[in-house]
C-alpha cells in the first residue's frame, strides 16, 4: 500500500501530465472490457486461479482497482499472470479423486488439503517453467532446401566456435568397430573398440582421461553411476575399470556378456549374455541381484525403459520381451517383426518404443497400451537405434546415420538429418543435454551435431554437467541414500503411491497363508470322550448326528425365515394390487 | 539455413569465485525426475530408520530427594523452574536448565500430598499428611531469614489433593470432601460432598474457570460448579480413577487415569460413554498430564513406564522406561511442550524429550527444512507395512512385554467366552457391549 502512495506524491511534485502516452496494452484492455466474459470462455488455454486464498487476494486487488491512483491510472494486468494450460498439464500428477462422504470429515479435510497443496505445487512449477533460461536448438532449411542435405561441416561453420568444436572425428581404424556411451551428465564419453581398445574422454575439452587396451575382444562398454567407473564386457568376463584405467573388478559370475544397461536410480547393471542369461549386478554393494535364464538364445539387442527401469530384449524370432529382476518369466512378450529384431529404443517419457527388424521395417509402439502406432519401411533396414531426450530418432543403415523427427506423432517421409560415416555403424548414442550424437563405427568415432536433440535445461540436483568434484561427491552420497531397491521395479512405477484395495477374498487367502489354517472354516465336531460306557461307538455316532442335525436345523431355520420374508413381501404386493384393483369400474358388473 | 545448437555459457552455471555458493539450476519437468514415488518411499524409509536410530529421549535426572517423589508442580511463569514434593515432607525447587536444586524446604511432616503454583507465579501452596495447607513465597528467603510459610491453615482432616483457580485467589482441596478456599480466609467458603468419604484429586477447568472435577474413591468422577452449592453430576466407573487432567485447548474434554490400566477421555457434556479408551499400560495408571497443545497427553503408571498417547488414539505412540526407574508416581508435560518430567518411587525426577528423535538446540534453516521434509514423507508413507513396522517398534522390558502378551491372551479369552455365551443363549439376551460402554456403570445428576 505504501509504494503506490509514494508514487502519486512524486507525480504531483513533478506536475500534472496532460495525457499519458498510449501504450500497446491499452487498446487490448478496452477490447477485454467490452467482451471480457465471452473472451474468457472462448480461450481455453488460460487457466484462472480459484483457490480461496487467492480469491481473497483478488478481492483486495479489486478494491485497489476501484480506488484508482490519483493519476487516474489503473493496473493494466490485475491479479496473477495466467498460466498456459499446456504447461499446467505438463506438471499434472494425478486426476482428482472423489471426495469421501461428509461423515468422514477428517479424511475429507485431509484430501482437500493435500489436493490444494499439490495444485499449488503444480502452479508454481508451471510458473517456474516459464523462467527456464535455455531454449532448444533447431535447424530450418531455406525455401526448397532440405535439412537432410545440410552437411555437418556447414552446421559446424554456421554455429559458434565452441559448438562447432563439438563436431569431430576420431580416426581409429586399427581397433574398430566401436561401441559408444555417454555418462548421465553428458560430459564424458566412453568408447570401446571391438579389438580391445577402451578410452574415456572428457569430450568437450577433448581431454583424454584414460586409454587402455584390454587385449581381449570388447562387446560393450558402459559408464556406471558416475564418471569414475565404467564396466567393460569382454570376451569372457565382465570387468570394472576406474577412470584411470585401473582394473577394479573382474566379475566371474557374468560371462559372455554382449550388451549392458545401467539403471542409474537402482544402481543396477543389467547384462545380457550370449548364453541367454539376463543378469543384474548391484554396483553399490557388488552383489548379483538376479540371474534370469531367458531361454531365448543369444541376447544382443537390449535397451531400458528410463521411466520404469524395465529391460527390453529383442530376439531373433521377432519378439521383444520386457523383464524385471523380480520375475523369472518375461513380463510382456510382443511380436514386433517378421524377421529378427535388430535394435530397440525407448523414449525418455517411457511412452514409445521404436524397434527395427530384419524385415527392414521400423516400427513405433505405445508401450503403455502395447499397441503399434506407426510402421515405416527402410530400404536398407536400421542396425542401430537411439532416441534423444527431445524425441529425435537416429537410425543407422550401413554407414549412413539418419535422424528422424516426430516419428510417433506424424507420418515421416524423409529424415531430418543424414550423415555418412567412414565405416559400418556399430554404436549410436545421443549425448544428454547436448545437441550431439555420438557414432561409433568401423573407422573410429564421429561426433555429429544434431540441433534440437538435447534437453536444454538440466536439473542441477539430478545431472549437472557443470558440477564440481565436491558437488559430485555430495550427489553421490545422496543418490546412494535414495537408491531404489530392485524389488520396487515394476511396469507402473507409481503403483507404490496407490491404495491397495485388496478384495475380501484376497485378504482371506493371505490370512489363511499366514496362519496356516482357515479361521473361517467350520470346525469339525469331535465328540468328547465320556466315561461309564457313554462313549460307545453307537452313542458317539448319535452325538455326532445330534450336532449335525443341529447345524442342519440352523440352515433350515434360516431358509424358512428367508422364505417367510419373501412370502410376506409377495403377500404385501398382492394385497396392494388387490386394493388397487378393488376399486370397481363401471364395467365390472358385466363380469361373470 | 537457420540453425541453433545448444551452447551454454559456463559463466551462467559455475560460481564466479570460490567464496560463492555453487549454482544449482533447477528444472522441475517430471520426465527429468523419474521414479518419483519409489524414491520418496526410499527416503521415507530412511527417515523412519534414522528416527529410530536417533530416538534418545532421556535427558537427565534430578536427584536429591531422600524419599519417593510424590508430586510435581510446574511454575506458571518460568519455564525453567520445577517444584517437587517428596514422601518425607520435603519440597525442592529446581532449576531445569542448570539441572540443579535451588531451594529445599521441609514443608510438612509426612507426605507432601499436593502442590500448586499460584497463577501469578509468586507463591505456591502445599498440602500434606499433617492436615495443613501451607502458602509459601516463591522467592528464596534472604541470608539469615527463617524458611517460613506465608500462611498455614490447619484443616480437620488429611488433604489429598490441591488445585488453584486460574484467575482468582481461590483454591480447592480434596480429602474427605472437596473444599473451596479463599486465600484470605482460614475456613473453606464452600464444601462439596456426595455420599463419598474420600477424594484423590481435584482439578480446575482451565477455560471454564469455575468448573472443577474430582476423582472419588467410590469409583466416580464428580463435576462441580464453584458458584453452586451442590455438585453437578458424576459418572461411576467399574474401577477407581486416580487423577484426571483437563485438555487445555478443548476444555470440555478431560482424561482420567484409572486403576484398570486404562485411561479414559470423557466429554464433560456426555458422560454416558467415554470418547476414547486409551489402553497399553499393564498396571494401574497413576498420573496424567496434557501437552499444552492439547493434542497429546502423557501418563505415568505403576508398571514403571511413561507413555505418550495422542488425544484421539486408543494406543500410545511412545513408551519411555529405564532400568532404574521404579513406579512412576507423578508426571508433568512442560509448558513449552518439548519436555516431560516424571517423578518416581526411587527418589529421582527424570527429564525426557517429548519427541524422542528431536534434535535439541538451535537448528539451522536447512536442518529445519530437512526435518520438516522427512516428517512429511514419514506421514505420507506411514501406512506402508515396512515403514509402519519400523516406526512402531519399541523395545520393552521383558516383564512388561510378557504382561502385555498375557493381557492380550486374557482379553481374547474373555471375548471368545462372551461370544460362546452369546451363541448358546437366546438371541438378544447377551447384547454386544462396546469397549467404551463396558467401563461406565452409571451417570448420576
Amino acid at each position: 500500500m505504501a509504494s503506490p502512495g509514494e508514487e502519486t506524491v512524486i507525480i504531483t511534485h513533478v506536475g500534472k501530465k496532460k495525457k499519458a502516452p498510449s501504450r500497446y496494452w491499452q487498446e487490448q484492455q478496452k477490447e477485454e472490457t467490452t467482451d471480457g466474459a465471452v473472451k474468457g470462455t472462448t480461450e481455453p488455454t488460460v487457466v484462472e486461479e480459484k483457490t480461496p486464498k487467492q480469491k481473497k487476494r483478488k478481492l483486495k486487488h479489486d478494491q485497489n482497482k476501484n480506488k484508482k491512483f490519483i493519476s487516474g491510472k489503473s493496473d493494466p494486468f490485475p491479479g496473477y499472470a495466467p498460466i498456459p494450460g499446456d504447461r499446467l498439464q505438463k506438471f499434472k500428477r494425478k486426476e482428482k479423486i472423489n471426495k469421501p462422504p461428509r461423515q468422514h470429515f477428517k479424511l475429507r479435510k485431509l484430501i482437500v488439503r493435500s489436493e490444494e497443496a499439490s495444485e499449488m505445487a503444480q502452479k508454481q512449477a508451471a510458473r517456474f517453467d516459464l523462467l527456464l533460461p535455455e531454449e532448444a536448438g533447431f535447424l530450418e532449411g531455406d525455401e526448397g532446401e532440405d535439412t537432410c542435405l545440410v552437411s555437418q561441416e556447414d552446421i559446424a561453420n554456421a554455429v559458434d566456435i565452441t559448438s562447432g568444436a563439438k563436431h569431430f572425428n576420431l580416426k581409429l581404424s586399427q581397433f574398430g568397430p566401436y561401441r559408444v556411451d555417454y555418462n548421465k551428465t553428458g560430459r564424458h564419453l566412453l568408447i570401446g573398440g571391438r579389438r580391445g581398445h577402451v578410452a574415456c574422454i572428457d569430450w568437450q575439452s577433448k581431454h583424454l582421461m584414460c586409454e587402455i587396451n584390454v587385449m581381449e575382444s570388447v562387446n560393450d562398454v558402459k559408464w556406471l553411476h558416475s564418471e569414475s567407473m565404467y564396466a567393460v564386457a569382454q570376451k569372457k568376463w565382465l570387468y570394472i575399470y576406474d577412470s584411470k584405467g585401473i582394473e577394479l573388478h573382474c566379475i566371474r559370475k557374468f560371462n559372455d556378456v554382449l550388451r549392458m544397461q545401467f539403471l542409474p536410480y537402482h544402481f543396477l547393471l543389467a547384462t545380457a549374455s550370449a548364453t541367454s542369461f539376463l543378469q543384474y549386478l548391484d554396483v553399490s554393494v557388488g552383489k548379483e541381484v538376479a540371474a534370469i535364464n531367458t531361454k531365448t538364445g543369444r541376447l544382443d539387442v537390449m535397451c531400458q525403459n528410463p521411466q520404469n527401469a524395465i529391460i527390453h530384449l529383442g530376439h531373433p524370432n521377432g519378439t521383444v520381451t520386457l523383464w524385471s529382476p523380480n520375475q523369472k518369466e518375461a513380463l510382456v512378450k510382443m511380436l514386433c517383426h517378421q524377421g529378427g529384431v535388430r535394435s530397440v529404443a525407448v523414449d525418455k517419457t517411457g511412452t514409445y518404443m521404436v524397434t527395427s527388424g530384419m524385415d527392414k521395417k521400423l516400427k513405433v509402439y505405445d508401450i503403455r497400451a502395447f499397441k503399434p502406432l506407426k510402421s515405416y519401411f527402410l530400404p536398407a533396414g536400421a542396425s542401430c537405434l537411439s532416441l534423444s531426450q527431445r524425441g529425435l530418432l537416429s537410425a543407422a543403415t550401413g554407414d549412413i546415420v539418419q535422424v528422424y523427427r516426430d516419428v510417433w506423432s506424424s507420418p515421416v517421409t524423409k529424415p531430418y538429418m543424414a550423415h555418412r560415416v567412414r565405416g559400418a555403424v556399430w554404436g549410436l548414442h545421443f549425448c544428454p543435454f547436448e545437441d550431439v550424437l555420438g557414432v561409433g563405427h568401423q573407422d573410429g568415432f564421429t561426433s555429429m551435431l544434431v540441433p534440437g536433440a538435447g534437453e536444454p535445461n538440466f536439473d542441477g540436483l539430478d545431472a549437472n554437467p557443470f558440477r564440481s568434484a565436491k558437488q559430485r561427491q555430495e550427489w553421490e552420497v545422496k543418490a546412494l541414500l535414495d537408491k531404489i531397491q530392485p524389488e520396487l521395479i515394476s511396469l507402473n512405477p507409481t503403483e507404490l503411491g496407490h491404495v491397495d484395495r485388496a478384495t475380501f477374498q484376497q485378504k482371506h487367502e493371505d490370512r489363511v497363508k499366514a496362519l496356516g489354517f482357515d479361521p473361517l472354516a467350520k470346525v469339525k465336531f469331535i465328540p468328547k470322550y465320556k466315561k461309564k460306557g457313554r462313549s460307545s461307538a453307537g452313542r458317539v455316532e448319535k452325538r455326532k448326528k445330534q450336532v449335525a442335525h443341529e447345524d442342519q436345523r440352523d440352515i433350515i431355520r434360516k431358509a424358512m425365515e428367508d422364505k417367510k420374508k419373501t412370502d410376506e413381501e409377495q403377500n404385501r404386493k398382492e394385497q396392494k394390487k388387490a386394493l388397487l384393483s378393488s376399486q370397481k369400474s363401471a364395467l365390472d358388473r358385466f363380469k361373470k | 539455413m537457420k540453425v541453433k545448437v545448444l551452447s551454454r555459457n559456463p559463466d551462467d552455471y559455475v560460481r564466479e569465485t570460490k567464496l560463492d555458493i555453487q549454482r544449482v539450476p533447477r528444472n522441475y519437468d517430471p520426465t527429468l525426475h523419474p521414479f518419483e514415488v519409489p524414491r520418496e518411499y526410499t527416503r521415507a524409509l530412511n527417515a523412519t530408520k534414522l528416527e529410530r536410530v536417533f530416538a534418545k529421549p532421556f535427558l537427565g535426572s534430578l536427584d536429591g530427594h531422600r524419599d519417593g517423589v510424590n508430586c510435581l508442580a510446574k511454575h506458571t511463569k518460568s519455564l525453567s523452574t520445577l517444584l517437587s514434593g517428596s514422601c518425607d515432607g520435603e519440597v525442592k525447587v529446581w532449576n531445569l536448565s542448570k539441572r540443579e536444586c535451588v531451594r529445599t524446604l521441609q514443608a510438612h511432616e509426612g507426605f507432601v500430598r499436593g502442590m500448586v503454583v499460584r497463577f501469578c507465579g509468586t507463591s505456591f501452596f502445599t498440602v500434606g499428611d499433617d492436615k495443613t495447607i501451607k502458602h509459601w513465597k516463591m522467592e528464596t528467603p534472604g541470608y539469615g531469614e527463617e524458611e517460613e510459610p506465608l500462611n498455614t491453615i490447619l484443616g480437620k482432616t488429611v488433604f489429598t489433593g490441591l488445585d488453584h483457580h486460574q484467575k482468582e485467589g481461590v483454591f480447592a482441596t480434596c480429602g474427605q470432601q472437596v473444599d473451596i478456599w479463599d486465600e484470605q480466609r482460614s475456613s473453606p467458603i464452600r464444601s462439596f460432598t456426595w455420599g463419598v468419604d474420600s477424594f484423590s484429586a481435584v482439578r480446575f477447568n482451565p477455560v471454564e474457570t469455575e468448573l472443577l472435577a474430582s476423582c472419588a474413591s467410590d469409583r466416580s468422577i464428580v463435576l462441580y460448579d464453584m458458584r453452586e452449592s451442590a455438585p453437578l453430576k458424576k459418572v461411576i466407573m467399574t474401577m477407581r480413577s486416580n487423577t484426571l487432567c483437563w485438555n487445555p485447548m478443548e476444555a470440555y474434554y478431560f482424561t482420567c487415569a484409572n486403576e484398570d490400566y486404562n485411561l479414559y477421555t470423557y466429554d464433560m457434556r456426555y458422560l454416558e460413554k467415554p470418547q476414547m479408551v486409551h489402553m497399553d499400560h499393564v498396571s494401574a495408571v497413576l498420573d496424567v498430564d496434557y501437552s499444552p497443545t492439547g493434542q497429546e497427553f502423557v501418563s505415568a503408571s505403576f508398571d514403571k513406564t511413561v507413555r505418550i498417547f495422542p488425544r484421539d488414539a486408543g494406543h500410545s505412540r511412545e513408551v519411555y522406561h529405564t532400568k532404574r526407574m521404579q513406579h512412576v508416581i507423578c508426571i508433568k508435560w512442560s509448558s513449552d511442550s518439548k519436555y516431560i518430567l516424571s517423578g518416581s518411587d526411587e527418589m529421582n525426577i527424570r527429564l525426557w524429550k517429548a519427541n524422542a528423535a528431536e534434535k535439541l538446540g538451535v537448528l539451522a534453516p536447512r536442518e529445519k527444512e530437512a526435518a520438516n521434509y522427512s516428517q512429511k514423507l514419514k506421514e505420507k508413507f506411514q501406512n506402508h507395512p515396512q515403514i509402519r513396522r519400523i516406526a512402531r517398534h519399541r523395545h520393552l522390558p521383558k516383564s512388561i512385554y510378557h504382561q502385555t502378551k498375557e493381557l492380550r491372551v486374557m482379553k481374547e479369552a474373555r471375548r471368545r467366552k462372551e461370544m460362546n455365551v452369546r451363541k448358546h443363549s437366546k438371541p438378544g439376551a447377551v447384547p454386544v457391549v462396546s469397549e467404551k460402554e463396558k467401563h461406565v456403570v452409571a451417570v448420576v445428576k
